[in-house]
């Protein structure tokens, strides 16, 4: 066990794919390929290493920001009956910091830090889809900066961050602040699920050679767990706000109990989304504190495979337990005790990963680096924090600390504690692989424990003040309750904390010099790839890796590579290129030609932002036409993409990988499955809705017969010309293969006419028996799953419209066919999710009634 | 990493301090119990901040030993069995053995007493509706102070009018939220006289801070006389002053929103203000009952609790507001 790099076993003798020296211009050719556009240009690059570095910066500014407000904050509540900040002010400031602590900075961060640094560390030349990841983060940065800005201008949401209704619908939140809120943070969370949809697939497909399951990284691991948790939690608090959005604009009672909506239905979505959030922050935290702690101690992880089951398990049952953010709802004695012991269940594996850390340590010689004792603090502050979780998953327990400064200690200790500190951590170890100098140890150190000592006096005391009955979100409170030392005291730590980030920040300015060619370097030894000397396509070629930590254990790795003897040493076709591997065992499959730089990202980003921005204050019409611009971008955009084959290409020790692909083995189909499952788990977040509206307003289901229910037959037709649009799909796959385009386009025509109709006899047929959306929380819930289906619609003429385009264009072909497989693919969802719709629509009233 | 940060830790040292602390002013807090419920729960607390601070010492005792152990303690430690045992199998037993009592603790609550008493509260912005039962079945309502028989288990049916807000007196029991179109009911008693005090624990807008709710536990017999009283419509003005003080507040209207039992103010939007008089405070804790205090909340009741619903009432002389809160005081 406690091998450590000194002593281990002699590596087997190598066999380079590529023979030294290399030819003259094969580098050139590869840095010509990946330059960097210059100026303000940078504003069209797409390189994951500039995108990553764009994207942590702005989730740092946020984090600046919203730490700002938490200082006004505990300066308003340093003394009791405090007229600092007025009510309203304070009702913005603290709904603003966990908004945007949440939205904007720590979801962020950490997906920025996974485009920053999975490329490298998978040994990959960029993510697979560089301009998603751009679209991504402009339109992160656009809103995100917009959305704070309502701060400025008196229009923020003083809802609270999880903005329950009744209090955030219209009656009692009549401004634009809720619908900043909701259209703001819904086109956020869609940035975050771009951005997951490429962590996926580049984790999953662009490995190096030989880097299968049991040789991933653990970040990498942890990055790959965090996204496809994004995939099924986010889309429920998407319909959350939609359905919220729609309640506010045009009436549609969902939350509203007089017309058989209820609060509670907003509860269950926003947690069901809101209590794997906390996971999704943590497991990439605890991953960055996987990938430090080995080198640290200078020895591999131990139990590898106990902390990635802890993972995926955490994933797991992380989506089960959000009902403990309701214990006090008066919901029945059997559901709290089931979703208590899910609750302490997920416990377990973080219990797992802290044993492994120490372990590790043990097994090692820890190094007390400021990243080190960063790593020490999260472990100290995290594991608090999880033991004042297990205490408020107890439901007694949490009757008396629910919605009190017993919670808001807890919380900040498992988030700042769990993700806070290892992102420091990873500030300081990773910046030598980034920037010309290293942080500053001296520095770090101070920061350290200038922030560690006072988040302690900030927070530790709160879990007093919160047993001493102070609940959370008061903006003052009376003198002679015995609260007045311990929020001095708080107010104090935070200040201190302040101090700590103010000293990182000067580091930071003061050392902190990005760079693509001549970075410090493997400064710590540590084993892993995003450690090899690295430009702005990564390793100059692309390892084949054996072992966990290949730098370890493959000594001259870093030469080698840079010499050009491992795969891919140049730019054979001329452009950007990714190496495509396997899922399980990454043996390469395809060379991928990745989009350089380009405008319609960054624009389409900018009129995406614009179009959510300005239908928040109802301008419509400049939203429609920024909406417009937006899908012509994004065309011009996809119509670069799915170049032709130009044969295969070598990419060193005689293999020979093709330049297109199309089915399974292409990337591109993978991403628009997971695509389809955010829109799979949003419709199942729908059912759910659906049904829960049901359990609390059983009276406004309509009876079979009678009005306010479409008869059978017309349900029967919707259904089936939904089912005859995807047969036609299937007839139209087959006449592609066979290569006759024109009654291709005739039967993608026909499908289209089908896939429309069936979607306006449904809505009709529902209007034709009197339902009107706003009348009750049925018809509401009702129109919505006919809303949720006529987005798909909407997509999917969108797509006939892009593909027919490009059969005309001679751009598709039945070999160069991704567009047409994306498109079938979508369709055939589109018609299961509809079928699934009208089968609950019309039949489950039949049921019950 | 010193020994001194490292004891800071320590939640024993933290509940230590909350005792201290907690010293100052038992009103309102969750560590010095009052009713059974509350007992209970502090109970539960003491257990899990003894397992708690067991589990975290150990994690930091590891984490000492692995940076500074000998090397056997550390080849120990740096074994995957540790990491089963400490990181599934303790975690495993202690979480089961804490559920098991808190699931048992839950199922041992009191059944409902057939003599409890039963008591409606109505959560408004920014307010509470205190909503009694008298003997004959009859419903009168009060606001913001709720007066129960000391020893006596007493139901609360808990409701909102407007948003979410919960109902919580932490040194009598846990809190419960008020949820709209939605009923929930919490038990809770006080073991002796006194008085307790509460506050909403949902954040429910505006002056949320200043929503606060008195829980005054009397001696039975008192407690029966009080709902007596407090069921009977309000004294008749005796004072010239107060007759004054009756006509203007007829006149100006205040009876649109509230109500004073026996004359002919009968609003419900507002607090029912028929023994105004014999409350501790004003505007939901806010103030102090006292005739200043009521003329400065008639006249100016924004600067004292910004964005309550009641508007200011600047029509009315200097000396019209003291006859006025002269009446008022005089009900009780």
């Amino acid at each position: 066990m406690a091998d450590t790099v000194a002593d281990r076993p002699a590596p087997p003798a190598i066999e380079y794919p590529n023979a030294l020296p290399r030819p003259d211009g094969e580098l050139e050719q590869l840095r010509a390929a990946w330059t960097l556009p210059r100026g303000f240009r940078i504003l069209t690059a797409v390189n994951n290493t500039v995108i990553g570095y764009f994207y942590i910066g702005t989730a740092f500014l946020f984090f600046l920001l919203a730490g700002i407000l938490a200082l006004l904050i505990r300066a308003q509540l340093a003394v009791p009956g405090n007229t600092f900040l007025a009510p309203e002010t304070y009702n913005q400031i603290f709904t603003m910091h966990g908004t945007v602590m949440m939205f904007l900075f720590a979801v962020p961060a950490v997906e920025a830090m996974g485009i920053l640094l999975l490329p490298q560390m998978l040994g990959a030349r960029d993510l697979p889809f560089p301009r998603l990841g751009a679209f991504a983060f402009w339109a992160y940065f656009v809103g995100g900066l917009v959305f704070f800005g309502t701060l400025f201008f008196d229009l923020a949401p003083t809802g609270g961050w999880f903005m329950y209704p009744p209090l955030t619908g219209a009656r009692y939140s009549p401004g634009v602040g809720a619908d900043f809120w909701l259209l703001g943070i819904g086109f956020i969370e869609i940035s975050a699920i771009a951005g997951a949809i490429e962590i996926i697939i580049g984790v999953l497909r662009t490995r190096a050679p030989g880097m299968s399951f049991d040789k991933i990284p653990m970040f990498a691991w942890a990055m790959l767990v965090f996204a496809l948790m994004i995939v099924f939690a986010f889309p429920a608090i998407i319909l959350a706000t939609i359905m919220l959005e729609l309640e506010r604009a045009f009436g549609w009672p969902f939350f509203v109990p007089e017309k058989g909506g209820d609060a509670l239905l907003w509860q269950h979505l926003f947690w069901f989304f809101g209590h794997p959030e906390v996971y999704i922050i943590f497991l990439p935290a605890a991953g960055m504190v996987s990938m430090i702690v080995p080198t640290m101690a200078r020895t591999p992880l131990v139990a590898y495979p106990l902390v990635v089951t802890a993972l995926v398990a955490t994933g797991f049952f992380s989506f089960g337990l959000w009902v403990h953010h309701m214990f006090t709802t008066g919901i029945p004695q059997l559901s709290l005790a089931f979703f208590s012991a899910a609750s302490m269940a997920v416990a377990v594996p973080s219990g797992i990963q802290v044993f492994a850390w120490i372990a590790t340590i043990a097994a090692g010689r820890l190094r007390l680096t400021a990243a080190s004792l960063f790593v020490l603090g999260f472990l100290l502050i995290f594991t608090l924090g999880g033991l004042t979780g297990v205490m408020v998953a107890m439901v007694p327990f949490d009757f008396q600390v629910h919605d009190t400064y017993f919670v808001v200690a807890h919380f900040h200790y498992v988030l700042v504690g769990g993700m806070v500190f290892p992102l420091f951590a990873a500030f300081y170890y990773w910046a030598p692989a980034f920037s010309r100098r290293p942080l500053s140890e001296r520095l770090g150190k101070s920061a350290f424990w200038l922030m560690f000592t006072g988040f302690n006096v900030a927070f530790l005391p709160m879990h007093v003040t919160g047993l001493m009955g102070m609940p959370r979100r008061v903006y003052t409170y009376p003198a002679g309750m015995g609260w007045d030392n311990v929020n001095l005291i708080s107010t104090i730590g935070a200040f201190m904390l302040a101090c700590g980030v103010a000293v990182v920040l000067f580091d930071l300015f003061k050392n902190l010099r990005p760079t693509m060619t001549d970075q410090a370097g493997n400064i710590w030894n540590a084993g892993t790839l995003e450690w090899l000397p690295n430009e702005t396509f990564g390793a100059r070629s692309v390892p084949h890796v054996i072992s966990r930590e290949p730098l370890w254990d493959q000594p001259g790795l870093p030469d080698d590579v840079k010499g050009g003897r491992y795969y891919l040493a140049g730019a054979p076709t001329g452009r950007r290129e990714a190496l495509v591997t396997s899922p399980m065992d990454a043996v390469p499959q395809l060379v991928l030609r990745v989009p350089g730089p380009g405008w319609p990202p960054f624009l389409a980003a900018i009129f995406t932002a614009a179009f959510f921005l300005l239908l928040t204050v109802k301008l419509v019409t400049p939203a429609a036409a920024c909406g417009l611009a937006a899908v012509v971008l994004i065309f011009a955009w996809m119509w670069s993409n799915d170049a032709a084959s130009i044969g295969d290409v070598e990419i060193g020790g005689g293999i020979r990988l093709p330049t297109y692909v199309s089915g399974w083995p292409s990337p591109a189909l993978w991403a628009v499955a997971v695509l389809l499952m955010v829109a799979g788990s949003l419709y199942l977040s729908f059912v759910f809705s659906y049904l829960y509206l049901w359990i609390v307003s059983p009276h406004l289901w309509p009876k079979s017969p009678g009005p306010f229910l479409p008869h059978t037959g017309q349900g029967l037709i919707a259904a089936g010309l939904l089912a005859a649009s995807s047969a036609g799909m299937l007839v139209g796959r087959r006449l592609l293969s066979r290569g006759r385009m024109l009654p291709l386009l005739a039967v993608l025509g026909g499908s289209t006419v089908l896939l429309c109709c069936s979607l306006a006899v449904d809505l009709a047929a529902h209007w034709a028996s009197g339902l009107r959306p706003h009348a009750d929380a049925y018809a509401a819930a009702v129109f919505l799953a006919i809303f949720l289906q006529a987005q798909l619609v909407l997509s999917l003429v969108a797509m006939v419209v892009f593909v027919a385009a490009r059969l005309l264009t001679h751009k598709l072909d039945h070999v160069r066919r991704n567009g047409f497989d994306c498109l079938s693919l979508t369709w055939h969802y589109t018609t299961g999710q509809g079928l699934l719709g009208m089968l609950l629509i019309h039949g489950f009233p039949r049921l019950v009634g | 990493m010193s020994v001194r940060s490292l004891r800071s830790w320590l939640p024993a040292a933290a509940f230590l301090a909350a005792l201290f602390l907690g010293g100052c002013d038992n009103r309102q807090t969750a560590l010095l119990a009052h009713g059974p419920e509350a007992d209970q729960i502090a109970a539960l607390a003491w257990l899990l901040f003894v397992v708690c601070a067991f589990i975290l010492t150990l994690v930091i005792a590891a984490l000492w030993l692995a940076m500074r152990g000998s090397p056997r303690a550390r080849a120990h430690l740096a074994a995957e069995r540790t990491v089963i045992g400490a990181g599934i199998i303790l975690p495993v037993v202690t979480l089961t053995g804490l559920l098991g009592y808190s699931t048992w603790m839950q199922a041992r609550a009191r059944a409902p007493a057939a003599d409890s008493e039963r008591i409606e509260v109505v959560g408004e912005q920014w307010w509470w509706r205190i909503l009694y039962t008298d003997r004959e079945g009859r419903q009168f309502s009060s606001a913001n102070e709720i007066r129960i028989p000391a020893g006596r288990s007493i139901d609360f049916t808990l409701r909102s009018a407007d948003v979410i807000h919960s109902f919580w007196i932490p040194s009598l029991a846990g809190k419960l939220d008020m949820i709209p179109g939605r009923a929930t009911r919490q038990r809770l008693a006080a073991h002796a006289p006194g008085v307790f005090r509460g506050q909403c624990a949902e954040y429910c807008g505006g002056p949320h801070a200043l929503m606060a709710v008195q829980v005054v536990a009397m001696p039975e017999t008192e407690f029966t006389a009080w709902r007596e009283r407090e069921a009977a419509p309000a004294r008749e003005p005796a004072t010239e002053a107060e007759h004054r003080g009756q006509r203007l507040f007829l006149s100006a209207g205040c009876g649109g929103c509230h109500a004073i039992r026996g004359t002919e103010a009968t609003g419900s939007i507002g607090p029912d203000l028929t023994h105004l008089g014999a409350r501790h405070s004003l505007a939901a804790g806010t103030l102090t009952m006292s005739a200043e205090n009521l003329t400065t909340f008639i006249s100016d009741g924004q600067r004292a609790k910004p964005g309550n619903l009641m508007p200011p009432f600047r029509i009315f002389a200097r000396q019209e507001l003291d006859d006025i809160a002269t009446y008022l005081l005089s009900l009780r």
